[in-house]
C-alpha cells in the first residue's frame, strides 16, 4: 500500500535519474539495512539449529569430534523407558498447565474488564509475576514447598486439615502438581492481559445491542465475547503452549528433574544428558525431537492467523 | 508519555480504562447499577482478592524471609511465621559483602544492556527495511523472522554450546552477549514493523523529495517518531535478558562470570540449614531491579507484551 506512492510520485520530479537509481538500489538497500540482523540469525541460530540435528546423528561428547553414526541415538532413546517418561511428563506439563492458564487467565482478564475502583493499580500488580525471572520466584516456590517448613504444611496442620507435613517435592504425584502449579502461576499474568487487551477491543454496543434483546451475561460471552476473541486466544495460547513445552528453567530451580525423574521434561533431560553428563549427540538427539512437536504448535497459530484473517477481511494487518 | 495510536488494541486504555473518554463508553459502568452489592462482592471481589493473594503471595513469603532472623525462620511453632517484629538486614549484609553477588548482578547488568542496545539497533534497520523499503522479498524475510521468534532456547542450547566453544568465547560474558540477540531480534523487530507502520508514510515522502537520504529520513524522521516503541522494546528486551537461564547456566563456568539467575541457583544451595534467608535475601535483590523498571514503564511493557501478540 505504502510502496505505491514512490513511483507515482516519479514522473513529476526532475531529477528523475536520481529516483531511478533509488529504486534501481532498493534491493541492495534493503540487504544493506537487514545485514546486522540477518548475522546475527544466521550465525547464532540457523546454523546452530542445522547443526543440532547434523549432532543427533553423531556420537559426540564434549572435548571429542563425533562421527556419523546415523539413527542410532534416536534407536537408543526408543527404547529407553526415562525417555519416554519425559515425553509423557512434558505433555502432561504442558496439557495441564496451558488448560488451567487458559481458563484462568480469560476468568481473570474478564474480571478485570469490569469497572472498579484502583482498577489501573490492580493490573500492574498482577502482571508482576510475570516480570521477576522465573528461576527467582521458583526459588520462593522451592521454599513454600519445602518438606519440613512449608508455610501450606504448617498452614493446613494449624486449621486442622492434615496430621503430618506433605512432602510437596519428594513424593512423585506432588512434585508434578506443585511444578505445574509454579507454571500456571508464572504464565496466568500474561494471558490474563493479552486477552484484557482483546477483550477492550470489543465494541460496547453490540453488548447493548445485546442486552436490549434480553441476552443473558452467559450468552453474551459466548455469542460475542468468545467469538470476539478467538483470533487473540489462538495466538496468546500457542505461544504459552511453545514456551511450556520447552520450560527448562522452572524445573531446574524447584526439583532438577526428581524425584524418581518424575519431573523430567524433555529439556530438562537433554541437559542432563548433554551438558552433565557430556552425550552432546543424545542430548541433540532429545532436543531435535521436541521438532515436531512444535511445528505443531506453530501450524496451529498459522491456522489461527489465516482464520483471523478470514473473518476480518484481508487488509488487516 | 505520548503513545503513538497502534492499530487497533488501544494500550493506554488496557491498564487506565477509567480515564474519562473510555470510563464514558465503557457499558460495565452503565450497566453496574443492575447488580446489588453483596452479587458484586461475590461475583467480582471475592474471586479477583483470591487470585491476587495467590499471584503475590510468593513475594511476600519471599521478601518476609529475607529479613527474619534465623531463629525463627526454622521455629514455626514459638513465633508466628506470618510475620516478624524485628527484621534483620543480616541477610543482606551477607549478600553483598561476603559473596560475589555484586559481581553477579553487575555481570547481568552489562550483559542484558550490550545485548539489548545491539539488538535494537540491529532490529531498527531490519524493521525499517521490512516495512519501509519493501525490497524483493521483504514480507518472506518478516515470516521468518517470525518464525525465528518461535524457535525455543531449549532445543539451541547444545549446538550453540559447541558453536560458542569453537569461537573460543566459553565462559565469556561475550557468548551471552553475542547470543541473546537472537532472542531479542526476532521479537523487537516484530514489535518495532507494528510501530513504524503507524508512521504516516507521507512524512518520509516529503523527505525523499526534499533529497534526504534513507539514512537521513531513518535517523531524523522515523527513529523519533517510534521512541515509545524502542522504548518497549528496550524495556521488554532487557526483561528477557535478566530473565535468561539456559544459556548462562552452559556458557558460563567461572563463579565470578555468572549472571544473577544461575549463580544463585548454583552457588548458594549448599547443605546449610540456614540458607533460606540469604537465598531469598538474592532471589529479592535480583529481582528489584526489575521490579523498579516495570514500575516506571507499565505502560511501555503493557504494549511491547500485547504488540508483540497482536501482529
Amino acid at each position: 500500500m505504502a510502496d505505491v506512492a514512490i513511483p507515482r510520485a516519479k514522473p513529476q520530479m526532475s531529477e528523475a535519474g536520481a529516483w531511478a537509481q533509488l529504486k534501481h538500489n532498493r534491493n541492495w538497500l534493503g540487504f544493506w539495512f537487514m545485514l546486522p540482523a540477518m548475522v546475527f540469525l544466521i550465525f547464532f541460530l540457523a546454523y546452530p539449529l542445522g547443526l543440532g540435528i547434523w549432532l543427533s546423528f553423531t556420537d559426540t561428547r564434549i572435548g571429542r569430534v563425533g562421527h556419523f553414526i546415523a539413527t542410532e541415538n534416536y534407536e537408543w532413546l526408543w527404547d529407553d523407558s526415562i525417555f519416554w517418561l519425559s515425553v509423557f511428563n512434558t505433555l502432561l506439563y504442558t496439557f495441564v498447565a496451558s488448560a488451567f492458564k487458559f481458563g484462568i487467565g480469560l476468568y481473570l482478564a474478564l474480571l478485570l474488564n469490569e469497572h472498579m475502583p484502583f482498577k489501573a493499580m490492580l493490573r500492574a500488580m498482577v502482571l508482576i509475576p510475570f516480570i521477576v525471572p522465573t528461576v527467582l520466584s521458583a526459588l520462593a516456590f522451592w521454599w513454600i514447598f519445602d518438606s519440613q517448613f512449608s508455610i501450606i504444611s504448617w498452614s493446613l496442620k494449624h486449621l486442622g486439615l492434615i496430621s503430618q507435613n506433605i512432602n510437596f517435592l519428594g513424593d512423585t504425584t506432588w512434585a508434578r502438581i506443585c511444578v505445574i502449579f509454579a507454571n500456571i502461576w508464572r504464565g496466568v499474568p500474561f494471558v490474563a492481559i493479552t486477552l484484557l487487551a482483546g477483550l477492550q477491543t470489543v465494541s460496547p454496543s453490540l453488548y447493548e445491542a445485546a442486552i436490549l434483546d434480553g441476552a443473558s451475561s452467559w450468552q453474551r460471552f459466548r455469542y460475542i465475547t468468545y467469538p470476539l476473541l478467538t483470533p487473540i486466544i489462538a495466538v496468546v495460547m500457542t505461544f504459552s503452549v511453545l514456551f511450556t513445552f520447552t520450560d527448562f528453567q522452572l524445573i531446574w530451580a524447584m526439583t532438577r528433574g526428581g524425584p524418581v525423574n518424575a519431573t523430567h521434561l524433555m529439556a530438562t533431560l537433554s541437559y542432563q544428558r548433554a551438558i552433565i553428563a557430556g552425550q552432546l549427540g543424545e542430548g541433540a538427539a532429545i532436543s531435535s525431537a521436541m521438532i515436531p512437536f512444535l511445528l505443531a504448535a506453530i501450524m496451529v497459530s498459522w491456522f489461527g492467523l489465516q482464520r483471523r484473517k478470514w473473518q476480518q477481511g484481508e487488509n488487516n494487518d | 508519555m505520548t503513545d503513538l495510536p497502534t492499530s487497533r488494541i488501544d494500550l493506554k486504555a488496557v491498564l487506565h480504562s477509567s480515564a474519562p473518554t473510555v470510563a464514558k463508553d465503557d457499558h460495565s459502568e452503565g450497566m453496574s447499577y443492575l447488580q446489588s452489592v453483596p452479587r458484586r462482592i461475590v461475583t467480582l471481589y471475592l474471586p479477583l482478592t483470591i487470585i491476587v493473594v495467590v499471584l503475590l503471595f510468593p513475594f511476600y513469603w519471599m521478601a518476609l524471609t529475607s529479613v527474619k532472623p534465623d531463629e525463627q525462620l526454622l521455629d514455626l511453632d514459638k513465633y508466628n511465621p506470618f510475620w516478624t517484629w524485628n527484621p534483620t538486614f543480616k541477610h543482606f549484609y551477607k549478600l553483598l559483602f561476603e559473596s560475589y553477588y555484586p559481581y553477579w548482578l553487575w555481570n547481568t547488568m552489562y550483559v542484558a544492556i550490550c545485548a539489548t542496545v545491539l539488538s535494537i539497533v540491529a532490529s531498527v534497520f531490519a524493521a525499517y527495511a521490512i516495512v519501509r523499503l519493501r525490497y524483493k522479498g521483504a514480507n518472506l524475510v518478516g515470516g521468518l523472522i517470525f518464525l525465528a521468534y518461535l524457535v525455543p532456547p531449549s532445543i539451541l542450547f547444545i549446538p550453540l554450546a559447541t558453536v560458542v566453544y569453537q569461537y573460543g568465547l566459553f565462559d565469556s560474558p561475550l557468548a551471552l552477549i553475542l547470543t541473546y540477540p537472537t532472542i531479542l531480534i526476532p521479537f523487537s523487530t516484530w514489535l518495532l514493523m507494528g510501530y513504524f507502520k503507524t508512521i504516516p508514510f507521507e512524512l518520509e515522502e516529503c523527505a525523499l523529495i526534499d533529497g534526504a537520504s534513507r539514512w537521513q529520513i531513518l535517523v531524523k524522521i522515523v527513529v523519533p517518531l517510534a521512541i515509545p516503541g524502542l522504548i518497549s522494546a528496550f524495556i521488554f528486551c532487557f526483561t528477557l535478558c535478566w530473565n535468561e537461564f539456559i544459556y548462562a547456566l552452559t556458557f558460563l563456568q567461572s563463579t565470578s562470570n555468572k549472571t544473577v539467575p544461575v549463580a544463585i541457583v548454583n552457588e548458594f544451595v549448599d547443605g546449610d540449614i540456614y540458607r533460606w534467608g540469604s537465598l531469598m535475601a538474592g532471589a529479592l535483590a535480583g529481582s528489584l531491579p526489575l521490579v523498579i523498571l516495570y514500575a516506571f514503564f507499565v505502560e511501555h511493557y503493557v504494549s511491547a507484551m500485547t504488540g508483540a501478540v497482536k501482529e
